[in-house]
């Protein structure tokens, strides 16, 4: 059995902190840059060129791209014929708790949501999957809040229209408005339960934004750019670059649906052990 | 008044307290601006209710709605954006009346903190959200103030060069926004 320390975990968790900080996503940059090019509005392009100097500069100088360096969030899928020797949440939480200081990124958690405290740099919000295979793969999605605190979730009925289910996912955006940093990526979770729609949605903003996209993708991704909502919301075309929407299969007597948004900022950076 | 452009702002451009802009006018500031977020406003309101001294001079002074990144080697400030104005906005309209003049953000502001706006003449400003690495450029010295323990919602004092901002809420209480 092909077996793994814990301590190359954690050395390769120092590594993501790196790239999903200080780099954007290669398809978060490019769908950018074409809002860049397609956008009309003269501020709202002003913005987007201010958005791509700064992650220019961000990668130039060893920069955060945003001094939200998130909740950092890292979704783990274990091969099931792969052997790790030590304690692989610890060796995660380690990794994070290294590379955050050594890169001077933001000790933004704080242990007791309600007592708050003194902030430190973990733990990480962990998602373990077990699947075939002798590998691992780690992901890192730093999660900032100013857009995680405008994420929602409704239980509907299991006989709510589709329209109902496209007005709140519209209305969670609108209700967003200029306060989490748009354009935004949005990612919806469809089905499951309350916990597991809003794991999908988080999930969903993994998704490659230039991914094919269903008809209720496009459709929605439309008409959130009708908001006009536009870049810091000062108005433009430009109020969301993609969203994705995972499913599920769900019980009879509901229908959860979950909307995860991020800004602009999306940044997550994976590795194959 | 210059136009904006964020490409060539190491250029010299307003130094000037900027007050008395319209809503959506778009200016450098030079000057001194104070770092404070949620748990430091907290501290402040309830120093203010307590009848204590206060940390800084709140008379005539901008506070930047900030949580920077821990300082790299070299440099004077980290990744240092604006966060959610609107969280502070319990907070707000009693940091006006006690001489508070100007904000920094991101996002909309409540009814009840652009009346205030208005009563007290102040001016709240909005800068490029999600632009930290940028923005630290403009950034000439930074200083711990007050409430240390808080780590990076500790306050901070910086001097600014050419800092971009927007004027988002004006002495009028006009938004950018719009005012519904």
């Amino acid at each position: 059995m092909k077996e793994i320390k814990a301590v190359e975990i954690t050395k390769a968790v120092i590594k993501l902190v790196k790239r999903a900080n200080f780099s954007l996503r290669n398809d978060v940059l490019l769908a950018l840059r074409k809002a860049y090019r397609y956008e009309k509005n003269r501020r709202a392009k002003t913005i987007l060129k201010a958005i791509l100097d700064n992650t220019a500069y961000a990668k130039e100088e060893n920069l955060a791209i945003c001094q939200d360096t998130g909740m950092p969030v890292v979704f783990v899928q274990i091969g099931q014929d792969l052997k790790i020797s030590g304690n692989l949440k610890a060796a995660i939480n380690k990794g994070i708790e290294a590379g955050y200081k050594k890169y001077f990124l933001r000790n933004s958690i704080v242990m007791d949501p309600l007592l708050r405290g003194k902030s430190g740099f973990s733990p990480s919000i962990v998602h373990m999957d077990i699947v075939s295979g002798n590998k691992i793969k780690i992901t890192l999605l730093p999660k900032g809040f100013g857009c995680e605190n405008k994420s929602q979730l409704k239980m509907f009925k299991p006989t709510s229209g589709l329209d109902e289910i496209k007005k709140f996912i519209i209305d969670t955006i609108k209700s967003a408005g200029a306060d989490a940093c748009p354009p935004y990526v949005i990612g919806v979770g469809i089905g499951g339960t309350a916990d597991y729609a809003s794991i999908m949605a988080k999930k969903a903003l993994l998704i490659k934004l230039s991914a094919k996209h269903s008809k209720l993708e496009e459709d929605l991704l439309k008409q959130i750019n009708k908001t006009g909502i536009g870049p810091m919301g000062l108005g433009g075309q430009t109020t969301a670059l993609a969203l994705n929407i995972l499913t599920y299969p769900t019980h009879i007597a509901g229908l959860p649906v979950s909307v995860n948004i991020s800004c602009h900022a999306l940044r997550s950076a994976s590795v194959i052990l | 008044m210059k136009k904006m452009n964020i490409l060539k702002a190491g250029q010299r451009a307003v130094v000037c307290f900027p007050l008395g802009k319209a809503a959506g006018q778009e200016l450098f500031f030079s000057g001194i601006i104070y770092v404070a977020r949620d748990q430091a406003h907290k501290r402040l309101v309830g120093a203010i209710k307590k009848g204590s001294r206060l940390p800084f001079e709140l008379k005539n002074s901008i506070i930047y709605y900030c949580g920077p990144t821990q300082t790299p080697k070299s440099k004077v400030i980290g990744s240092c954006g604006p966060t959610t104005s609107s969280r502070m906005d319990e907070f707000t309209p009693l940091l006006l009346k006690h001489g508070l003049k100007g904000m920094i953000g991101k996002g909309n502001r409540s009814k009840e903190v652009r009346d205030a706006i208005k009563k007290y003449k102040g001016t709240y400003f909005i800068t490029y959200a999600g632009c930290g690495a940028l923005l630290s450029k403009y950034v000439k010295s930074a200083n711990k103030v007050a409430y240390g323990d808080l780590g990076p919602e500790a306050i901070l004092k910086l001097e600014v060069e050419n800092f971009p901002l927007i004027v988002a809420i004006d002495v009028n209480g006009r938004s950018v926004y719009g005012e519904d």
